[in-house]
């Protein structure tokens, strides 16, 4: 009973079924793990205790009938940006400390009818603009290998949460790494699917060509089963892709010899530390073992993500953040004297540093006489990326190499210079600007830190890619550590 | 480390444009953001930083490139029938307005 934590999502979904034990034993096991630990890692930025215990009970009652879905019971955290109905949703912001969703975002609504239960919404860099977590208004998550780290980010409390077993599983963004980059660091499995896969209805938007929801979980069958119930088409989101979503969980069997495995030249590169790149090269290794061949690719434009990506993010931000004007919600200044000082004061006020240089960064590169100079030709540069990895995939199923150039990283270390920070995520970012679904897999780890290894696959190719990192995760135990102190 | 190794990477020269006080102000203005004084310079330098590190984009030839605005290159803008869908849930979405009056927003006067 003590080792509800432990359990893998896939197995506690099963042992509520068979009713070895109930949601709200298992709920309030996890709603007091919490408690314990929300001082030390600051993961969650509201707890929903009675609302979860209430869930718990109901879902109990459908286990009970026999009916109920493929979650039913199971607790889950949310980040913070997907909107809760009646549920704070603060984005880590001032702007939004007092929004009070009226909805439910669709991933939201998915996974409560698959049964899932909410136990909180977790911490998360401002406007999920980070990738530390230190952006958030409530202050940094902290990551559970070592309180004096950060997480990554932006998904960082979600990270967090996931890697010292408070919740089995929590759903995440990705706009340049933000699902990938906390998982590597925190030890855990990341999931960002398809552009297009999982809906974007009710998730506060950032860049909203790049934006897309996952999950973070402890396995890659964990995240195939709750990616499942998540994703979809839903006609609410524009952008969302009316393509049959497969049986990810049924898939993760598939044997993999004869896998052609793409070792993506440019992210060996000199910036990688070298005891990262040696884990990640010994579980190549053992893909090759497994039946799968490896062959060197290069995409050379790929090192120009991080420019391109610091152009379309910003440009898309600015555009999106416009919405925050202190008239219909959100944060509002004092005794405004007029219209525009209303404006200014209430943007000034509820947004932090790093929204506002992304938002002036925007709205700089949008100008009239620098559009053409900044944002064409960032959309150009994307355009030859996305041509580098269509021209990959002719050659191997899927690309390989590691997802973030070092270990976590200290509180503080990177907060100086928004470059240094920025340059994280140089790895994670190539993803996002052509579409790709990728995860990240614990592969190791170098001074007590987890190290993480990205798997990269073509659009729509979410089955393939987990399979190939659950077929990983049968020969390893990488993903099975805990940090001291959480086992 | 990484950034030693990018500058390496792409060495053709571009501009390095320092962005002035009044610059700052004028793209806050633009973006209808209030900065405190002190927070004039930091951005100068950050925004300044940022743009000479997107200037490596530059060297990169794009001649004949269409641009790309979206990730998912054949998809079209979806339609819908032309009929109403949304219900009234005014009073709902106004419960998160700082100020409302008949279910009305109430901003500063805007027209004396």
């Amino acid at each position: 009973m003590a080792d509800f934590h432990s359990s893998t999502l896939t197995q506690l979904a099963a042992d509520l079924r068979a009713r070895r034990f109930s949601s709200v034993e298992l709920v309030s096991a996890l709603l007091a793990r919490i408690e314990r630990h929300q001082g030390a890692l600051n993961a969650f930025i509201s707890v929903t205790r009675d609302a979860a215990l209430a869930a718990a009970r109901s879902a109990d009652r459908e286990l009970a009938a026999g009916s109920g879905g493929a979650l039913t019971g199971v607790p889950i955290a949310h980040k913070d940006l997907f909107c809760t109905a009646g549920v704070r949703t603060s984005c880590g912001s001032r702007m939004l400390d007092n929004f009070v969703s009226p909805y439910d975002a669709t991933v939201v609504a998915r996974l409560k009818r698959a049964g899932a239960v909410m136990v909180g919404k977790t911490n998360m860099d401002e406007f999920a603009m980070g990738s530390s977590n230190e952006t958030s208004y409530y202050g940094p998550a902290r990551n559970p290998w070592n309180p004096a780290l950060v997480p990554g980010g932006s998904s960082g409390g979600s990270a967090a949460a996931v890697a010292a077993r408070l919740v089995p599983g929590a759903t995440a963004t990705d706009t340049g790494g933000s699902i990938r980059q906390p998982a590597a660091l925190c030890g855990i499995t990341g999931m960002k699917p398809t552009y297009g896969r999982v809906s974007r209805y009710g998730m506060v938007a950032f860049a909203s060509s790049l934006d897309q929801g996952g999950v973070l979980t402890v396995s890659a069958a964990d995240a195939a089963l709750m990616l499942r119930e998540m994703a979809g088409f839903d006609a609410a989101d524009s952008t969302s892709v009316d393509t049959p979503v497969p049986d990810y969980v049924a898939a993760l069997a598939a044997p993999l010899a004869g896998l052609k495995i793409g070792l993506l030249k440019e992210f060996f590169d000199e910036g990688l530390d070298r005891d990262n790149e040696q884990r990640v090269r010994e579980a190549l290794r053992v893909f090759e073992g497994l039946g799968a061949s490896l062959r060197e690719v290069s995409l050379p434009h790929l090192p120009l993500s991080v420019p391109v990506y610091y152009v379309v993010a910003p440009a898309e931000c600015s555009a999106n953040l416009a919405r925050y004007d202190g008239v219909r919600f959100g944060h509002r200044c004092d005794s405004p004297r007029d219209l525009n000082d209303m404006y200014r004061r209430s943007r000034g006020e509820g947004f932090g540093a790093e929204v506002k240089r992304r938002v002036m960064t925007g709205t700089y590169v949008l100008s009239a006489g620098y559009y053409d100079a900044y944002y064409l030709k960032a959309q150009r540069v994307r355009a030859l990326i996305n041509a580098d990895f269509i021209r990959a995939f002719q050659s191997v199923d899927v690309l390989m190499g590691p997802t973030t150039p070092t270990p976590a990283f200290a509180i503080g270390a990177k907060t100086a210079d928004p470059i240094t920070m920025y340059l994280n995520d140089i790895y994670t970012i190539g993803a996002n600007l052509a579409g790709l679904p990728a995860v990240s897999v614990p592969c190791g780890f170098v001074q007590n830190l987890p190290v993480g290894l990205q798997i990269v696959g073509p659009h729509f190719s979410e089955a393939r890619v987990l399979n190939a990192a659950h077929a990983f995760q049968r020969v390893t135990d990488w993903h099975t550590r805990i940090p001291r102190g959480y086992a | 480390m990484i950034l030693r190794w990018f500058s390496q990477f792409f060495s053709a020269p571009h501009i390095l444009m320092a962005l002035t006080r009044e610059q700052i102000a004028s793209i806050a203005a633009l973006a209808r953001l209030e900065l405190s004084a002190q927070e004039i310079p930091v951005y100068q330098e950050s925004l300044s930083r940022i743009l000479e590190f997107v200037g490596a984009l530059d060297a990169c030839d794009t001649a004949d490139v269409v641009p790309m605005a979206h990730p998912l290159a054949d998809m079209s803008q979806r339609l819908r029938p032309d009929v109403v869908t949304e219900e009234d849930r005014r009073d709902l979405y106004q419960a998160n307005a700082p100020l409302t009056a008949a279910g009305l927003y109430l901003v500063p006067k805007v027209i004396e």
